[in-house]
């Protein structure tokens, strides 16, 4: 192609690589914390406290409608003005985490509403505790038809930590922008950098829906 | 400094960039509209070829991060001759991702548009263009809709990413101001409000107005 070094490729290649585990292990850990969040945001609303109900669903719309690399910001920035540092790692790591949260708890809350009455009724026939009935009964039913939603966003958060770069957490593309201003050549790391991406989120929206489809099966859903 | 004096003080640079953010967010969603509706309508295309056009716009642009396309546009763009002022690049590379995630939308639409309207319009000897405007794309609309609505709010929130590039919207005016007075809480705090009100207060409503128009638009009120 046009002015494409291919000994500057090979040369940058491996730094990119080194860097897509930092992408990786990013969105790894950002996605743990947004599926335990999440689900403590989606059960949060479904206690007896209005107040609290309508607290956390006011809190999670105002998440999903404000942009992400702007709550990165905040998150980095608004602590160390109260005197709270937190590294660019923590700070990304809470926002991408608040974010998908609240992306999860919709998803959650779809997946609990679709468990039918029914089930409630005779777990509580049955003087089963709140506790057991979500863990027992209600989750497994609700985890399905979940799972599609929950499967989009594991791609979703991954890309979405390209973001993470404006506070410096050293991903794939702040490593790419970084060889872009030390050679002066954007068209190799930038254009790699895409395809980095295309070919880990690609398989991985195929093997989610494979899995999807597995699960199913297994439970004897269709 | 107080809040009050922060606003006065830092108020009509918000609000500046606020617009900016209005405009892209607005030229972004027509393009964005544009380009859903060609490469959705491409993907059911009967030529294969058409229809691996669309496929692979689709896949790069849903399979790549808004913000890797934006530099790419951006930066490595002008390598091939195609130079694009920073503000056109912004909207472009926001339009052309969203458009993706459109697409997938309009083909849904019109592929869950019901069997009888298709074979009516066959019966009525309607040409395929004819078909699908008069008959088809109406009615997909309409599904359609509540989604796009969604795919709105996440196109707002895109916008902010250009930033990154210098347009000088919310996101960078709320930035600039932060890097000079290190009222974090006050600037970055100003703009997550001002984002959500224009989600809540602007899109979404505008977007519940437009379902209820179409729905009488097609008597079906």
């Amino acid at each position: 192609m046009f002015d494409w070094r291919w000994d500057f490729t090979w040369e940058i290649l491996p730094r990119l690589v080194a860097a897509t585990g930092n992408t990786l292990m990013a969105a790894g850990f950002g996605y743990a914390l947004a599926v335990v969040l999440g689900l403590v945001f989606a059960l949060a609303q479904r206690t007896p406290y209005r107040a609290l109900t309508l607290a956390v669903r006011e809190a999670v719309e105002f998440i999903r409608s404000t942009p992400l690399v702007l709550q990165i910001f905040f998150v980095f920035y608004v602590g160390p003005q109260f005197g709270l540092r937190l590294s660019p790692w923590t700070a990304g790591m809470i926002a991408i985490g608040l974010h998908y949260a609240s992306y999860l708890s919709e998803v959650y809350r779809g997946g609990l509403e679709s468990v039918p009455k029914g089930q409630w009724e005779a777990a509580t026939s049955l003087n089963l505790s709140t506790a057991r009935t979500y863990f027992r009964v209600i989750i497994p039913q609700a985890l399905p038809p979940s799972l599609a939603g929950m499967g989009n966003y594991l791609v979703g958060i991954f890309k979405d930590t390209p973001m993470l770069s404006v506070i410096g957490v050293a991903e794939l593309m702040h490593t790419a922008t970084a060889i872009g201003s030390e050679t002066y050549r954007y068209l190799e790391p930038y254009t790699l950098v895409g395809i980095i991406f295309l070919a880990i989120s690609l398989p991985t929206a195929a093997g989610i829906r494979v899995f999807e489809a597995w699960v199913r099966r297994k439970l004897g859903m269709s | 400094m107080s809040y009050f004096e922060f606003l006065s003080q830092y108020g009509d640079r918000l609000a500046s960039g606020t617009l900016i953010t209005m405009l892209l967010t607005v030229l972004s969603a027509l393009l964005a509209i544009a380009i859903a509706l060609a490469m959705g309508l491409m993907r059911l295309a009967p030529n294969a070829l058409i229809r691996g056009v669309a496929t692979v716009y689709i896949e790069i642009f849903r399979g790549t991060s808004l913000l890797v396309q934006l530099y790419w546009i951006f930066f490595v763009l002008p390598l091939f001759g195609i130079t694009l002022e920073k503000f056109t690049a912004g909207f472009v590379a926001v339009g052309m991702n969203l458009g993706a995630y459109g697409a997938e939308l309009v083909r849904g639409a019109i592929l869950s548009v019901p069997r009888g309207q298709w074979e009516a319009a066959l019966a009525l000897n309607m040409s395929p263009a004819k078909r699908m405007l008069r008959v088809i794309l109406p009615q997909a609309l309409l599904i359609m809709l509540p989604p796009w609505g969604n795919l709105m709010i996440e196109l707002l929130k895109g916008t902010a990413l250009v930033a990154l590039i210098a347009v000088a919207d919310l996101m960078f005016q709320a930035k600039q101001i932060n890097g000079s007075t290190f009222l974090s809480a006050q600037t970055f705090g100003t703009a997550l409000i001002v984002y959500y009100i224009l989600a809540r207060f602007m899109i979404t409503p505008f977007m519940r107005w437009l379902e209820r128009f179409m729905t009488r638009k097609l008597g079906r009120a």
